[in-house]
C-alpha cells in the first residue's frame, strides 16, 4: 500500500501545471528528436544539461524523462517511413514496418507502433513502481565491495557483451574510464591526467565528450562517407488506423514484447538490441502468417516495439534504484543528478522521494501524450523527415557548439569537442560502440569510489572483493560474461573442424 | 564479423587503431607515475585505478594490433570518403573555433552553418547563410539572454 500512497505523491508533484508543461516540452522535443535522423536521447538531453542550472531538479528530470520516452515513440515513425533507422533500437522496426508501408499500410504500422509503444511503456513504467522499491531494500545491504563488483558486472555486460566484439567494446570503455580520471582526485586532491592545463583541473566535462561523439563524429562521418539517400520518404495515406484483424494479430505481441523488453531493460545490462531481436524471433515462430514475415507482418512492428519501449523502462530501474547507467542516456541523466549535488544510489529514493516518485508518475502521463502526439499527429511528425539534411546537420553543428562553448567560454573546450568528434568519427568507422565511453566516464569514478572504500575497510586487502559471497558472485558472473562467448566459439570452431575434417 | 586473421595480409588501418591504443596506454600509464601520492593513501591511493585502466588499455592495444596485423576485423562498407565534404565540414569548424572569441557566436555560428551545409551538397550559400543566421540569432537570445546561459559576445551580440 506503500507504494500507492507514493506513487499519489508522486501525480500530485507531476501534476502541477508546471511540471505538466515541462513533460510536455520533454515528450514533444523527444518525438522530435527520435524522427530526425541523427539525433538521440543521449545527445539532445547532454546538449540541455546547462538547463541544470535555471531549473529545479524535478523538472530537468521530468523534462529529460520525456525527451527519452519520446524519442521511443518518435524513432519508430522514422524506420517505418524511411527505412534507415533512428535508433539502434528500432531497427528491427524497420524490417517489416518500412515493408508494410511500401505496401500502403503505414498508418497501420504506425498504429500499431505506437499503441505498442503505450502499452509497454506503462506496463513497463507500473515495472518501475513497484519493482524500485525491493531493488532499493536489496541494494542497502550491499557494503562498498558489492557495490563495485556490481559496477563491473556492468561495465562488462553493456560494452562486452552487447556489441559484436568484446575487444572493442572493452576499448570503448577503457578509454571511457581514462577520460574519467582527468581532473583532481576528490579523496586526495590530487591532479590527474591535467597535463598541466588548468582548464583539466575539473575533468572533462560529459557534455564535451557525448556532442562530440554522438554530434560531432556522427556529422563528420555523414559528410565524409555518406553514401546517396536510398530511403524515400513514404507517405501516410488514408490516416492511422487498425482493422479488426491489426488489432487481434497485435495485442498479444504488444504483451509478450513487453514481457522480454522490460526485465532485460532492468538486468545491469540493459540495452534495446537483445530484447527487439528477440521479440522480432518469437513472433515469427508464434504467427500463425509466418509467411507474411519478410514483407510486412504486422506482429514483426507490434512485438519488437514494445520489447523496445518496455526496456527503455526497464533501464530506469538501476539508474534510480542503484545509480547504475546502463545506456549512454541513463549515464547522462546520471551526471545530472551529480550537476544538482543528489547522489545517485539505493538512497535516492529516500532522500528525493518527491523527485523520484514526480518522476515515475510523469512517466505514465508521458506515456498518455505521447500516444495523442503520436497517433493524430503523426503525419506532421512525417513531415520533419522532409528537411533537407544541409540544414539539419548545420543546425546540429549550431547546437553542439552553444551546448560546449556555454561551459566555461573556452575554445579549449571547442577543440577538445573536435578530437572527441574526431575519435567518434575513427570509432565509427572501425566499429567500436560509443555508448560505453560514456558509460565508462560517468560510471569509472564511481566505481573508483567504491573500490577504495572497500579498501580503506579491508586495510589494503585486495581479497575482500571474493572472500564476500555476493561481491564475489558477481564478479564470476562478470568474467562469465567476457570468457563464457569466446570459449563457447572455440567449442564451436573445434566442433565444426572435426566435422570438416 | 571475421575478427580472426583474413589471411589477406595486414590491414593498416585497423593495425594504426590498436598502435594508438596502445600509444594511449603507455601515456596513461606515464602519467599515472607522476601523480603525487603520500604514504597515508599508498595502498588505495589515486594511482589504483590508473593502473588497472592502463594494464587494460595495454592488453587491448595488443590484441587489436595484432588483429589488425593479421587482416582486421571491419568490412571496408565505407566506400571512398567524400573528400569535399570533409574539406568543407573540417573548415567550418576550424573557423567557427576562430571566429567565436574574436566575432562572438552569431558570426561564428553562422559560417559554421553555411560550411555545413556545403559539406552536405547544398548549393544556395545565400539562402543557408540567412537561415543559420536566424537560427544562430533565436538561439543566441533563447540560450544567452532567455536561459542564462552564457554564450559569450560579440560583435553582433554587443547590439542586441
Amino acid at each position: 500500500m506503500d507504494t500507492f500512497a507514493q506513487l499519489a505523491a508522486g501525480f500530485a508533484v507531476a501534476l502541477t501545471p508546471y511540471n505538466l508543461m515541462w513533460c510536455l516540452v520533454g515528450v514533444t522535443v523527444g518525438t522530435a528528436i527520435g524522427v530526425l535522423p541523427g539525433l538521440g536521447p543521449a545527445l539532445t538531453i547532454a546538449l540541455l544539461l546547462p538547463l541544470t542550472y535555471k531549473v529545479d531538479a524535478t523538472a530537468a528530470f521530468i523534462l529529460f524523462a520525456g525527451i527519452y520516452y519520446g524519442a521511443m515513440y518518435g524513432g519508430s515513425t522514422t524506420s517505418i517511413l524511411l527505412n534507415t533507422p533512428g535508433e539502434t533500437a528500432t531497427i528491427v522496426t524497420s524490417l517489416e514496418g518500412n515493408k508494410m508501408a511500401r505496401r500502403g499500410r503505414a498508418g497501420a504500422a504506425l498504429a500499431t507502433a505506437a499503441i505498442g509503444s503505450f502499452v509497454a511503456g506503462t506496463i513497463g513504467t507500473v515495472g518501475i513502481t513497484f519493482l524500485a522499491e525491493p531493488v532499493v531494500n536489496f541494494a542497502l545491504k550491499f557494503g562498498p565491495a558489492e557495490y563495485f563488483s556490481l559496477m563491473v558486472l556492468a561495465f562488462v555486460t553493456v560494452s562486452a557483451v552487447l556489441g559484436s566484439s568484446a575487444v572493442r567494446g572493452l576499448t570503448s570503455l577503457g578509454i571511457g574510464i581514462f577520460l574519467g580520471l582527468i581532473g583532481i582526485d576528490l579523496q586526495t586532491g590530487q591532479p590527474r591526467f591535467t597535463f598541466g592545463l588548468t582548464e583539466l583541473l575539473d575533468g572533462i566535462n560529459v557534455i564535451v565528450v557525448a556532442v562530440g561523439l554522438f554530434a560531432v563524429g556522427e556529422t563528420l562521418y555523414l559528410a565524409c562517407f555518406k553514401r546517396p539517400a536510398d530511403g524515400e520518404v513514404l507517405s501516410v495515406k488514408g490516416g492511422v488506423w487498425m482493422t479488426r484483424e491489426d488489432w487481434s494479430r497485435s495485442w498479444r505481441p504488444w504483451l509478450r514484447g513487453s514481457a522480454i523488453g522490460f526485465p532485460i531493460g532492468a538486468m545491469p545490462a540493459g540495452g534495446a538490441e537483445i530484447p527487439t531481436f528477440l521479440s522480432y524471433f518469437i513472433e515469427k515462430r508464434l504467427s500463425r502468417k509466418p509467411e507474411e514475415f519478410g514483407n510486412g507482418a504486422i506482429e514483426g512492428v507490434a512485438g519488437p516495439e514494445a520489447a523496445n519501449n518496455a526496456s527503455a523502462a526497464g533501464v530506469l530501474v538501476p539508474m534510480l534504484a542503484l545509480g547504475l547507467p546502463t545506456s549512454a542516456t541513463a549515464a547522462i541523466m546520471l551526471s545530472a543528478f551529480q550537476s544538482y549535488g543528489i547522489a545517485p544510489g539505493p538512497l535516492l529514493l529516500q532522500q528525493q522521494s518527491a523527485l523520484v516518485w514526480g518522476l515515475i508518475a510523469s512517466l505514465y502521463i508521458a506515456n498518455v501524450m505521447l500516444l495523442v502526439l503520436n497517433l493524430p499527429l503523426v503525419g506532421l511528425w512525417a513531415k520533419m523527415l522532409k528537411l533537407p539534411e544541409p540544414l539539419l546537420y548545420g543546425g546540429i553543428l549550431v547546437f553542439a557548439t552553444i551546448g560546449t562553448y556555454g561551459i566555461s567560454q573556452s575554445q579549449v573546450d571547442l577543440i577538445l569537442l573536435y578530437a572527441m568528434g574526431v575519435m567518434g568519427l575513427l570509432m565509427r568507422l572501425f566499429d567500436f560502440p560509443t555508448a560505453p565511453v560514456i558509460i565508462g566516464m560517468i560510471l569509472g569514478p564511481l566505481a573508483e569510489q567504491e573500490f577504495r572504500r572497500a579498501m580503506q575497510i579491508s586495510q589494503g586487502d585486495v581479497l575482500v572483493f571474493v572472500q564476500k559471497p555476493l561481491s564475489l558472485t558477481l564478479l564470476v558472473l562478470a568474467l562469465l560474461a567476457v570468457v563464457g562467448p569466446m570459449l563457447w566459439r572455440l567449442v564451436r570452431a573445434r566442433r565444426s573442424g572435426a566435422a570438416s575434417s | 564479423m571475421q575478427v580472426g586473421g583474413t589471411g589477406q595480409g595486414p590491414a593498416w588501418g585497423a593495425t594504426a587503431v590498436g598502435l594508438a591504443v596502445l600509444i594511449l596506454a603507455a601515456v596513461v600509464g606515464w602519467q599515472t607515475t607522476v601523480i603525487p601520492t603520500n604514504a597515508v593513501y599508498a595502498q588505495v591511493g589515486p594511482k589504483a585505478i590508473p593502473w588497472i585502466a592502463t594494464a587494460m588499455l595495454a592488453v587491448l592495444g595488443v590484441l587489436l594490433t595484432l588483429w589488425g596485423v593479421r587482416g582486421g576485423w571491419a568490412r571496408d562498407e565505407h566506400g571512398a570518403p567524400n573528400l569535399w565534404g570533409a574539406f568543407w565540414l573540417l573548415l567550418g569548424l576550424a573557423l567557427n573555433a576562430a571566429l567565436i572569441g574574436v566575432a562572438g557566436f552569431i558570426i561564428a555560428s553562422t559560417v559554421l552553418f553555411v560550411c555545413t551545409a556545403l559539406a552536405f551538397g547544398s548549393v544556395s550559400v545565400l539562402r543557408d547563410a540567412v537561415i543559420g543566421f536566424a537560427l544562430a540569432l533565436v538561439a543566441y537570445v533563447g540560450f544567452d539572454r532567455v536561459l542564462g546561459y552564457k554564450i559569450g559576445t560579440g560583435l553582433i551580440e554587443g547590439l542586441l
